[in-house]
C-alpha cells in the first residue's frame, strides 16, 4: 500500500490537525482506504463539523416528537386508526445542490432518490415530496442560457424519479436570484407514514446477526460525492462529472416494496440506506448507534465493475442500495423477499461486539476503525464569525410609482411570482390518491386513509430577507410557513430544515449561519415546531461568490378530515377580510420585497418586522375559520404584498374583487409591503369570521367584496389600481414558458 | 363482483385501483402478482398505471411477456372484463388486445392534470352507467399517452362505436382526440385517464366512479 504523504492527506480535504486526530484514534497511521473513509465521514456534508455547535441551539423536543435528529428521518405522531394502532409521520429535507449544478438531471433525480430512501428505511411508505428550488435568473445576460438548461434538467430529473417511483410531488417553491447563477439549490423534502410499532432504526443490534447488502451493484460512480459537496466550485469542478451518481427509480421502487415486505416478516433488526459516503457511512453509523461493530468482507459485495479496490468499494455512492441487519437464523426469510422482487441481496458480514468497523477483502483486513469515533467524534469547529456579509444600502431609493396597475402586471410576469404550472404539471402530484390540495396552494394537504385525518405541509425560504438580516429573515420564514399551514386549517407538529450557505471558513458567512440558526431556533420555539432533522449545505460558492443565505424550512401539520379552503375566491358577493389588518410598513422595510426586486430592481434596507404574539393570534383565528368553514378561501400575504395576494385569489375561478382601504400609507407601501401576520379571507358568513377573530384577539378588517371581472383597489375614495383579471392572469400564466423559451424580457 | 389488480414490478397505481374498486366502490378486490399464471377467479382484471418493469425498452413492452398476461389474455378471450389504465392501456396495446399504440406526448413532457372527457359510447360494460355524451373530469398523468393508429383502424374504431372516451381539450396529441378504446368484443377497455383517481369529491372529482358503477351494473345483469 502506498505511503500516506501530506499531499495525499491534503487531497482528501483533511487538515493536518484532523490527520493527527485520526492517528490518535487508530493508535497508528491510517492506510489509504482508512484515510478515504475518514475523509468522507468527516466531510462537512456528513459530519456537520462547522454547524454542529450551532445546530444544538435548535429546539428538537415537543409533545408530538417520536424521533428527533440523528436518525435517517425525524418522526412525529399522527394519530390512531380504527383498530387503535398509532401512526406516525417520518419526514426530512435534504439538498442535492452541488450535483445538480454539475449534472442537473441526474443530480436532482438522485436527490429525490436519496431522501425517499431515508424515509422508507424507517419503515415508512413515502406519500409526498416537495421541492425548494433556486436558480439564477432565466434572462441573466451571461448565465441565462445555462440557468434555463439547469432548470429544465432539474425539473425533468425530479419528474423522472418521483413519477416512476410513484410518490406525488405535491408542492414547493421556485425562486430566482443572480447569486444562484453558479450555485442552484435543489432541496427535496419527503414525507411518509408508518405504524409506530413498525418503525425501524439504523442500528446494528445483536452480536452475530448477519449484515445483508441489497439493491444495485456497486460501481465507481459518486466516489467522493460527499467531499465534493463540501467544497467550493472552481473551474475544475466541471471535471467532476463522474462524481455525480446515476439514479434508477425503478430499482428504488423495487427496493421500497421489498424492504417494507421484509420488515413485515419481523426478521429485520435494523436497516439503513447507503446515501452519502455509501457503504462506509452505513456500516459505521449502524454500529455506532447500537454500540456494536460490523465486520464485512468486500468480496461478497455485488460489483458492477471489475478490479475495484477496497477504497473504491467503500467510497462508492452508487444509488439504490440498502444495508440491513437480520435476526440470526431468519436471514433466509429476508433473502426470500428480495428474491421475490428480483433484487440482489447478499450476506456480506456480521455484527460484532467490539465496536470496530472491520473491512476485509478476501479475508485480509483492509480497514479497521472504531465506529463511534469515526461516526460521532468528527472534529467540531468553532468557526470564527463577525458580522453577516451584506452589501446593500439601508436607505430606500425614490419609491414614487407612475402606474400602480402596470407595477402589478410586472409582478405577474416576474420569474419568482409567475405561474409555475409548467413545472408542476410535469410531476405526478396525484398518485396514491391522497392529494386534497396540491401545487399552487399555500400548503399541500393529503388525506390519510389509515387514520381518517389529514396532513398539511409547506416549504418556505427567502434569500433576500436573509441576506438583509439573517436572523430576522429566518424568524419571518418560519412564521410564514406556519401561516401557510394555518390557512388550510392545520396545526404544525414538526419541522425540518435545510441550511444553504456559502463558505463557513469566511467569518462573515459563518455569521450568516449563526444568526439564521438562532433566528430559526427562536421562531421554532414560538410556534412549537421542533426541528426533527434536516440538512446543512455549505460551500455554496462559485469563484468566491456566495449564494444569498438560504435557510429553508419545511413544516408538517395535522388536521381533521375536512374540505380545506383553497386560495381562490369561489363566488361573487363574498365579504373580504384582512385578518391581521393592514400591517406596518416603511420605506426601509420595503427593501427586500418583490416590489423592490421586480419593479425597482433594487435591494436595500431591512426585512419586515414581526410581532410573534400577533402572528400567533392571527394563525389561531385563521385555522379556526378554515376548520369551521367560515373561510371560503384563505391566502396569506407574503411575496408581493396585499395587491399580489388579491390577484392570486382572483385567478383560480376568474373572480374579481373590489377593495376599499382606509390607510395613511403611501400607495406603493400599502399595496406591496410584505409585513407578516396577515391573511386574506373571503366568506359567506361575515358574522362568524368576526366572531372567531374577536375571540382570538386578531384584527379582522373588512376591506371589500368579491365579484366582477376586474380587481379594483381604492384607498380613502381614490382609486389606486384597476386591472382586468383575465389580462393579469394571462400575463401570469404565460410568463414562465416565455422566460424559458425566449429567455427574453417580457415588457409590461 | 371481484376485481383482480395486477401488480407488476414498477406498478404504482395498484393501491389506488384497489382502493377505488374495493374501498370506495365496495367490491371485492385483490392483488394478482406478475408471476401468477391465473387471474384467480377475478371478474374484472385491472392493469394499473405505473412503470411496469421500469418501462424500459418501451412502455408496456416487457410486461406483455409476464406470465400473468397469458392468463389475462385467456380471461379476455373467454369474455372476461379487462380494464387497462394508463400503463395498463400501453400494455394492452403492446400485447395486441387493443389496436394502436401510445407514443410520446406531442409536447414531449410528462403531464399531470385533470382533463375533461366526453363519454362517447354507453354501449359497454365500462360506460353503461354514464349518459351518452356526458362530460367527465378525470385526471391524466403520463409521458407517453398520445394514441396513434393507422387511418383504417381509426375509422374502424369509430364505425364500430369503440371509442369510449374523447378528450375535449386534447392534452397529448392523440389522434381524433381518443382517450380510451374498447376491444371488438367490448370486454376490454384501455384508457389513459385515471378513473381510480376520480372517485372521491374530496380529491376534486368523482366522475371516474361511473366506470366502476358501470362494471357493477353490467356484472349484475350478466349474472342475473
Amino acid at each position: 500500500m502506498s505511503e500516506i504523504t501530506p499531499e495525499i492527506v491534503a487531497a482528501h480535504s483533511i487538515t493536518p490537525d484532523e490527520y493527527e486526530r485520526i492517528v490518535s484514534i487508530l493508535g497508528r497511521r491510517p492506510n489509504l482506504t482508512e484515510l478515504g473513509i475518514f475523509s468522507v465521514m468527516w466531510s462537512e456534508h456528513c459530519s456537520y463539523k462547522s454547524s454542529r455547535v450551532h445546530l444544538k441551539k435548535l429546539p428538537t423536543r415537543g409533545r408530538y416528537v417520536v424521533q428527533g435528529p440523528g436518525e435517517n428521518a425525524g418522526i412525529v405522531t399522527l394519530g390512531h386508526d380504527a383498530e387503535g394502532n398509532e401512526w406516525c409521520i417520518a419526514f426530512k429535507i435534504e439538498s442535492h445542490n452541488h450535483p445538480s449544478f454539475i449534472e442537473p438531471f441526474q443530480g436532482a433525480a438522485t436527490g429525490v432518490g436519496g431522501i425517499l430512501r431515508d424515509i422508507f428505511t424507517m419503515g415508512a411508505r413515502p406519500i409526498a415530496v416537495m421541492d425548494a428550488l433556486r436558480f439564477g435568473p432565466l434572462d441573466d445576460e451571461a448565465a441565462g442560457a445555462r440557468n434555463r438548461r439547469i432548470l429544465d434538467g432539474v425539473v425533468h430529473g425530479i419528474a423522472h424519479y418521483g413519477n416512476c417511483f410513484g410518490v406525488p410531488t405535491v408542492g414547493g417553491e421556485t425562486m430566482f436570484e443572480p447569486s444562484y447563477n453558479g450555485n442552484p439549490l435543489v432541496n427535496v423534502f419527503a414525507l411518509g407514514i408508518a405504524r409506530r410499532d413498525k418503525i425501524f432504526y439504523g442500528r446494528a443490534c445483536g452480536v452475530g446477526n448477519p449484515v445483508i447488502y441489497v439493491g444495485a451493484k456497486t460501481g465507481r460512480d459518486g466516489i467522493h460525492g460527499a467531499t465534493m459537496a463540501s467544497g467550493e466550485f472552481t473551474e475544475e469542478s466541471k471535471q467532476k462529472r463522474p462524481n455525480v451518481q446515476v439514479g434508477d427509480p425503478f430499482m428504488e421502487k423495487l427496493l421500497l416494496e421489498a424492504c417494507l415486505e421484509a420488515m413485515e416478516t419481523g426478521a429485520v433488526a435494523g436497516i439503513q440506506d447507503m446515501g452519502a459516503a455509501g457503504l462506509t457511512c452505513s456500516t459505521c453509523e449502524m454500529g455506532s448507534r447500537a454500540g456494536t461493530g460490523i465486520e464485512i468482507d468486500l468480496m461478497h459485495v455485488p460489483q458492477r465493475e471489475t478490479g475495484m479496490t477496497p477504497y473504491e468499494i467503500m467510497l462508492s455512492e452508487s444509488q439504490e442500495r440498502m444495508l440491513l441487519v437480520a435476526h440470526h437464523g431468519r436471514e433466509q426469510e429476508v433473502l426470500g423477499v428480495f428474491r421475490k422482487w428480483g433484487l440482489d441481496a447478499r450476506i456480506i458480514g456480521h455484527v460484532t461486539g467490539d465496536g470496530m468497523m472491520r473491512v476485509k477483502n478476501h479475508g485480509e483486513v483492509v480497514a479497521e476503525i472504531p465506529s463511534r469515533p469515526l461516526a460521532d467524534e468528527a472534529p467540531l469547529y468553532q468557526r470564527p464569525f463577525t458580522k453577516p456579509l451584506r452589501e446593500a444600502p439601508l436607505e430606500a431609493p425614490p419609491l414614487a410609482s407612475r402606474d400602480l396597475a402596470a407595477d402589478l402586471f410586472t409582478l405577474a410576469a416576474a420569474q419568482d411570482l409567475c405561474d409555475k404550472r409548467w413545472i408542476w404539471e410535469q410531476y405526478d402530484f396525484m398518485v396514491r390518491t391522497n392529494t386534497v390540495l396540491g401545487p399552487g396552494a399555500d400548503a399541500a394537504v393529503l388525506r390519510i386513509k389509515e387514520t381518517g385525518t389529514m396532513i398539511a405541509m409547506a416549504l418556505d425560504g427567502n434569500g433576500r430577507y436573509c441576506y438583509l438580516d439573517p436572523r430576522q429573515g429566518a424568524r419571518l420564514l418560519v412564521a410564514e410557513c406556519a401561516r401557510n399551514l394555518a390557512c388550510v386549517g392545520a396545526e404544525p407538529v414538526g419541522a425540518t430544515n435545510n441550511l444553504n450557505f456559502g463558505n463557513p471558513e469566511r467569518p462573515e458567512i459563518m455569521a450568516q449561519i449563526v444568526e439564521a440558526i438562532e433566528g430559526m431556533a427562536e421562531a421554532c420555539t414560538v410556534f412549537e415546531t421542533p426541528i426533527t432533522g434536516g440538512n446543512v449545505s455549505l460551500y455554496n460558492e462559485t469563484l468566491g461568490e456566495a449564494i444569498f443565505p438560504t435557510p429553508v424550512i419545511g413544516l408538517v401539520g395535522t388536521m381533521p378530515l375536512l374540505e380545506p379552503p383553497g386560495i381562490g375566491f369561489r363566488a361573487p358577493g363574498r365579504a373580504l377580510y384582512l385578518i391581521g389588518g393592514i400591517g406596518q410598513a416603511d420605506e426601509i422595510r420595503m427593501g427586500g420585497t418583490q416590489y423592490a426586486k421586480q419593479v425597482l430592481r433594487a435591494l436595500w434596507g431591512l426585512p419586515p418586522q414581526i410581532d410573534f404574539e400577533l402572528e400567533k393570534r392571527v394563525q389561531a383565528a385563521v385555522r379556526e375559520m378554515a376548520r369551521a368553514r367560515a373561510a371560503e378561501s384563505a391566502h396569506d400575504l407574503s411575496d408581493g404584498g396585499l395587491a399580489w395576494c388579491l390577484a392570486e385569489c382572483c385567478f383560480p375561478c376568474d373572480c374579481g374583487a373590489r377593495v376599499e382601504l382606509d390607510s395613511e400609507l403611501r400607495p406603493e407601501l400599502l399595496l406591496f409591503h410584505e409585513g407578516p401576520s396577515r391573511v386574506l379571507v373571503s366568506t359567506a358568513n361575515p358574522a362568524l369570521v368576526e366572531e372567531i377573530a374577536a375571540r382570538h384577539g386578531a384584527p379582522a378588517l373588512r376591506i371589500g367584496e368579491t365579484g366582477g371581472e376586474e380587481l379594483v383597489i381604492a384607498n380613502r375614495g381614490a382609486e389606486l389600481l384597476r386591472a382586468a383579471v383575465r389580462d393579469l392572469k394571462q400575463r401570469w400564466s404565460s410568463a414562465l414558458e416565455q422566460w424559458l423559451h425566449a429567455g427574453q424580457e417580457i415588457h409590461a | 363482483m371481484k376485481f383482480g389488480v395486477v401488480v407488476f414490478p414498477g406498478s404504482n397505481c395498484d393501491h389506488d385501483a384497489w382502493h377505488a374498486a374495493g374501498r370506495v366502490a365496495g367490491h371485492q378486490a385483490e392483488f394478482l402478482w406478475h408471476n401468477d399464471d391465473t387471474v384467480r377467479g377475478a371478474d374484472c382484471v385491472i392493469l394499473p398505471g405505473g412503470f411496469s418493469y421500469g418501462d424500459y425498452l418501451r412502455c408496456g413492452a416487457i410486461a406483455k411477456f409476464s406470465p400473468v398476461m397469458n392468463a389475462v389474455k385467456r380471461h379476455a378471450r373467454s369474455g372476461g372484463l379487462v380494464l387497462g389504465i394508463c400503463n395498463g392501456f400501453q400494455i394492452l396495446a403492446e400485447c395486441g388486445l387493443l389496436p394502436g399504440a401510445l407514443v410520446r406526448n406531442r409536447g414531449l413532457n410528462f403531464i399531470c392534470k385533470p382533463v375533461r372527457l366526453r363519454v362517447e359510447t354507453v354501449r359497454s360494460p365500462f360506460t353503461c352507467a354514464y349518459e351518452e355524451g356526458q362530460q367527465a373530469v378525470i385526471p391524466i398523468a403520463h409521458g407517453e399517452g398520445c394514441y396513434v393508429a393507422d387511418e383504417r383502424t381509426l375509422d374502424e374504431l369509430e364505425a364500430e362505436d369503440r371509442v369510449a372516451f374523447r378528450y375535449l381539450e386534447n392534452p397529448n396529441g392523440s389522434l381524433r382526440d381518443i382517450a380510451g378504446i374498447l376491444s371488438r368484443e367490448r370486454n376490454v377497455l384501455g384508457m389513459m385517464p385515471h378513473p381510480e383517481r376520480a372517485v372521491e369529491p374530496l380529491l376534486g372529482s368523482a366522475d371516474g366512479l361511473g366506470v366502476f358503477h358501470s362494471l357493477a351494473r353490467c356484472f349484475a345483469e350478466r349474472t342475473r
